[in-house]
Parts: C-alpha cells; sequence; structure tokens
C-alpha cells in the first residue's frame, strides 16, 4: 500500500502539472482547452526526438522541447483560436478538439503508433524504507516539486504573474488598470503548454510514449483540474493527487483496467455533491 | 471501376452515409438547437450497438444472450438504453457549465469502451460479437445490401421528420431559446434544465438507433470500433461541415464527410503498405483540418441554419454567422 502511494504521487506530480495548466487557461482564457492532453504528448514526442534521434543530452532536449511546445502552442491561438475567441467559447471548444486531433495524428504519422520509451534497458530500483523507487521516478518527483515551486513563486512575484492573477479575477478590470491584455495571453499559453510539456515528458519517462497519451490523460487532468475548483492553480495540485492516489489505491479493490474510470467516476460524484469543486473557486 | 464496383459502393456510401446521418441528426439536436457539448457521440452509438446485438441473438456462451428478440425491438432497446445512459449523465451535469458535460461525456465514452472490453462474459470483451443477425437475410440473398440501404434511409427520414416536428413547435423554439440565452429563457419561466436534459436524451437516442443499425450491418463488433475518431470526431465534423442547426445540413454533411473519408481511404490503399498506419494518421488529419477550416471560413456550414421567424412576418434571407452557445 505504501508502494500504490508513492506511485501515485509521481503520477498525482504529473496530472497536477497539465491540470495547472489547464486551469490557467480556463482562467484567463475562459477557454476549456481539449487539446492539453496532446499538448502533452507533443513535448514527450519532441524530446524523443532531440534525445534518442538526435542524440542531445537529456536536459537540454526537455528545454528543447518544452519551449517549442511553449512556441507550437502560441502559433495555434494566433492561426486557430484568436480569429475564433470572439464568436463563442462553444466554438472554441469544438476548435480545441480539432487541434487536438490533428496534434495526435500528427504525431503518429511522425513517430509511428508503435509505443517508445526514452532509454532502453531496466533501472536498477532504489530500495528505501522497503520501498522501490527507480531513479526515474526520483528525478520526476523533484522536477514536479521544482516546477510547481517555481510557478507560485511566478505568480506570486513577478509583474507578469500578478497581472496574470489579475486578469483571471477580473479581465475588464485588468485591462482599465493598463494590463497589455494581448500579452498577457500569449504569457498564459507560454505557461500552459510549457508545464503541459514537461508533465508529458514526465509521463514518458516515467512509462512510455504513445500518440494517444495525450488523449488517455486528458480525463485525469479535466477531473484534477474539476476538483481543485477549475480557476484555482494550488486547488489543481490537490486535485491531481487526490485522483492519482484514488487510482493507484482502487487496484487494490478492482480491476486494473479500471483505473482510468475512477478518475471520471470521481469527478461525476463530485460534481453531484459539489460542483464548485473542493476548494471554493466560483461554479 | 465497372458497374457493379460503382453500384456497390453506392450502395455503401448509402448505408454508411446513412447511419452517419442518424448520429449527425442527434447531435444536432443537442448542439445545433441546443448548444449541449457531447464529445461521447462514440459512447451512445455503442450502447446501441451492443444493446441490439445482445437482444437479437440466439444463446452464445461468449457473452450474454440468447433473448433472441426481432430486429426492430433490438434497435429500439438500443436506442432506450443509450438515452437512460443521457439521462444518467445528463443530470449531474446539465446544470453546470457547458464544458462539464463535455468533459462527463467523454469520460462516460470511454468508460463504456472499458467495461465492453473487460467484461468478457457480457461482450465477449476484444474478442467482440459475432454472427449479429441481418434481418431478412435469407430473402435477400445477393441484394441485401440495397434492402438495407432502404432500411436504414427509411430510419433517416423516420428520424429527420420527428425532429422536424418537434424542432417547429414551442417546445424546438425553446430549445434555441436556451442556446441562445440561457438566462433569458429562465427569465421568461422556462424550466432549462428540463429542456436541456429531453435534448440530450432525444439526441442519444438517435445515435444509439444509428449504433443498432450499424452492429446488424456489420455483422460484428469489438470495442475497436468505437474508438473516438471513427463514432465521435467524424459525427461532429459532419454535422459542422453540412451546417448545425439544421437537420438538412447535418444529413449532407454526413454523405459529404463519408465521401472523403472513405474516398482519402481508396488512396491510402493504393500507397505502399508500408506507408499503410501513416496514411490512416494523415486521413484523420486532413479531417481534422476540414473542420478547422470549417470553423474558420463559414462557421455556419454548407447550408447554415434556416431563420425561422413569425409566419406573419416577412421571411429575410438569414444572416447569422455563427452558433451561440
Amino acid at each position: 500500500m505504501a508502494q500504490l502511494i508513492l506511485y501515485g504521487l509521481i503520477y498525482g506530480g504529473i496530472i497536477s502539472l497539465g491540470a495547472i495548466g489547464l486551469t490557467l487557461l480556463v482562467r484567463i482564457l475562459k477557454f476549456s482547452h481539449f487539446a492539453h492532453g496532446d499538448m502533452m504528448a507533443l513535448g514527450a514526442y519532441l524530446t524523443l526526438l532531440f534525445r534518442v534521434t538526435m542524440g542531445l543530452p537529456m536536459w537540454l532536449s526537455v528545454a528543447l522541447a518544452v519551449i517549442l511546445t511553449a512556441v507550437a502552442a502560441v502559433l495555434i491561438d494566433r492561426i486557430f483560436y484568436k480569429p475564433l475567441r470572439r464568436t463563442s467559447p462553444a466554438i472554441l471548444l469544438i476548435a480545441s478538439v480539432g487541434v487536438a486531433l490533428v496534434l495526435r495524428h500528427l504525431i503518429q504519422f511522425f513517430w509511428g503508433a508503435a509505443p517508445q520509451v526514452y532509454q532502453r534497458g531496466v533501472e536498477r530500483p532504489y530500495i528505501v524504507w522497503g520501498l522501490r523507487i527507480r531513479p526515474t521516478q526520483v528525478w520526476i518527483l523533484v522536477m514536479a516539486v521544482v516546477l510547481v515551486i517555481a510557478v507560485w513563486l511566478f505568480l506570486q512575484k513577478t509583474k507578469t504573474g500578478k497581472a496574470l492573477r489579475a486578469m483571471a479575477d477580473n479581465m475588464d478590470l485588468a485591462a482599465v488598470s493598463g494590463i497589455d491584455t494581448e500579452r498577457m495571453v500569449v504569457w498564459t499559453w507560454v505557461l500552459g503548454a510549457a508545464l503541459a510539456a514537461a508533465a508529458g515528458i514526465m509521463l514518458g519517462m516515467d512509462t512510455q510514449l504513445r500518440p494517444a497519451m495525450g488523449w488517455l490523460m486528458l480525463l485525469p487532468i479535466f477531473a484534477a483540474a474539476i476538483l481543485g475548483g477549475l480557476g484555482n492553480p494550488y486547488g489543481a495540485i490537490a486535485g491531481g493527487m487526490i485522483i492519482a492516489l484514488s487510482q493507484e489505491l482502487s487496484t487494490m479493490f478492482i480491476n486494473t483496467a479500471y483505473k482510468p474510470a475512477v478518475a471520471f467516476v470521481l469527478m461525476v460524484l463530485l460534481l453531484l455533491v459539489r460542483p464548485q469543486g473542493l476548494f471554493g473557486g466560483k461554479a | 471501376m465497372e458497374w457493379g464496383g460503382i453500384i456497390g459502393y453506392g450502395l455503401f456510401l448509402l448505408i454508411y452515409g446513412g447511419i452517419y446521418a442518424i448520429s449527425a441528426l442527434g447531435l444536432n439536436v443537442q448542439w445545433g438547437y441546443t448548444g449541449l457539448f457531447n464529445i461521447g457521440v462514440g459512447g451512445f452509438f455503442l450502447v446501441g450497438a451492443y444493446t441490439s446485438a445482445i437482444m437479437t441473438k440466439g444463446p452464445d456462451f461468449s457473452h450474454l444472450g440468447g433473448f433472441g428478440q426481432p430486429f426492430l425491438v433490438g434497435v429500439l432497446a438500443g436506442g432506450l438504453l443509450a438515452a437512460v445512459l443521457a439521462l444518467l449523465i445528463g443530470i449531474p451535469t446539465l446544470r453546470l457549465r457547458g464544458d462539464y458535460l463535455a468533459i462527463a461525456t467523454i469520460g462516460i465514452a470511454e468508460t463504456l469502451r472499458l467495461i465492453v472490453t473487460n467484461e468478457q462474459q457480457l461482450t465477449a470483451g476484444v474478442w467482440g460479437i459475432g454472427a449479429i443477425p441481418k434481418p431478412l437475410w435469407s430473402t435477400f440473398g445477393d441484394s441485401y445490401n440495397a434492402f438495407y440501404a432502404v432500411v436504414v434511409l427509411l430510419a433517416m427520414v423516420l428520424v429527420y421528420f420527428a425532429i422536424e416536428r418537434g424542432i417547429r413547435s414551442p417546445w424546438g423554439r425553446v430549445l434555441k431559446a436556451v442556446r441562445e440565452d440561457e438566462a433569458v429563457a429562465q427569465a421568461v419561466g422556462k424550466d432549462v434544465f428540463r429542456f436541456k436534459l429531453q435534448a440530450l436524451v432525444l439526441g442519444a437516442f438517435f445515435m444509439g438507433v444509428a449504433g443498432a443499425l450499424f452492429a446488424h450491418f456489420v455483422g460484428y463488433i469489438s470495442p475497436e470500433a468505437f474508438e473516438p475518431m471513427n463514432a465521435t470526431f467524424l459525427v461532429w465534423v459532419m454535422l459542422i461541415v453540412g451546417g448545425s442547426g439544421n437537420s438538412k445540413g447535418a444529413m449532407l454533411g454526413a454523405f459529404i464527410v463519408w465521401v472523403i473519408w472513405s474516398g482519402t481511404e481508396f488512396v491510402a490503399a493504393a500507397l505502399p503498405p508500408t506507408f499503410g498506419p501513416r496514411a490512416h494518421a494523415l486521413r484523420i488529419v486532413l479531417i481534422g483540418l476540414l473542420l478547422m477550416a470549417m470553423l474558420l471560413w463559414r462557421p455556419q456550414g454548407v447550408l447554415g441554419e434556416e431563420r425561422q421567424v413569425s409566419k406573419l412576418v416577412r421571411n429575410e434571407p438569414a444572416g447569422r454567422s455563427a452558433q451561440g452557445g
């Protein structure tokens, strides 16, 4: 059981990063971005390109992939989402479903449908207090914690971060107080996509890369964001942990195959009881 | 291609296009008229297909069965069970923001795929259910596809008239009011939640019927047939291409997109086999770009929504640019 909790924490870190980015997009752009999972996959596969195909060191591959995913997100926003932003939120939702479709199958086109890994071979796990943890998983945990702290510092301390939070609270008020809203939109995408890419890379490190990985992550990250109250980045972290831990612990009672359904069931139950999410936020 | 091939393809077009058209008509009730964002079309389609297959088959040890009901009973049961599912999913989500419904429908579709894959005693798992009865198979023999095309088109026309009747009634006007502005509909005393639930359930019923018609035509279903691409996104693209908020558009879009979809399959089949899986991915990219292009440049679709005003007012050409939500 302690082992399952450990795996849950690792997986929870990954989900949380995806959910934070999603929450920012929902809160600041009022946009439920259904291509967010596939942004994760894009980051993961770009890392594969730099690391395995081009043979660059891992840290450089990760950095390049995160930057390129952010650039891709901004471009996608300029080309597809921006012209539609004025029509209606629902049209934007469909557009993001279309973008998700295109991204996922471009990945499949370039990299094929077969699962891939960054590193072949089996890692020898460390044994700490009787718990098994692979070196890669240690890295994932460290990266997740560092990124969450970095995001927190960015949102709390920098001018851009404060402007972003102002926009999340009240778009009009932010605009009249002189915040360049278009620039903040770009920032939101950069931040959301970079976090998504990092989460995707970590997922790829922990397990393997598949073109459908993003689609399969969409449900857990949305469930985490909704649990966290859709609007509060810190709630998203708690939501991610709850989802991940319940998915892992559920395997003690039910068929492992149903793990992905746990997130969904939790989400529906929460919506029935407390639609505003566990951690406040406006419904 | 000789004549036989062309006629054969034409019949396939009518059957598959017709089945998709019924799904798209259902989605049009939900999205086109009421603004409900259902990205789990495939889930309702799946329930219809499996329900009808299980209801109509004789005893089979590999899965639940042995009811041996007639075709029509199976199809109706398929639609009804899909409707019940919509009811269950609608109650917790329809009072909330639209995107909650969207993510919940994805969830239900994915969960259903997990269930049919894993509950072997119920659905035979990945092996799938085979030998699904084809109605009047022995009577029509070689010209069976022609007969089935008539069955599907008849069902499509029936669904079309049923929806048109509903939409042109006061009930239909409330749906559109809900789509355009929920607060206003609420303010004039309409129970918005109820109307949304009705639209969701009705649309899901048609999707279930479409799934059942699909199962009886192909004769074999497995979880693979209900991947989100085939069963959900294609239907969305059809509705957007044809024109959401217009039943004729939904049907037209279904046939247009099916021709494009199956046409690219011919092209993909002509390529070297090593290119095969990649060509499949490229086909989907193409469909995705088609969707984006429509949204950007012609959001009202080929036909666009018919504007309906009182008979006493002169009917002016519609100038709507986009759907409201």
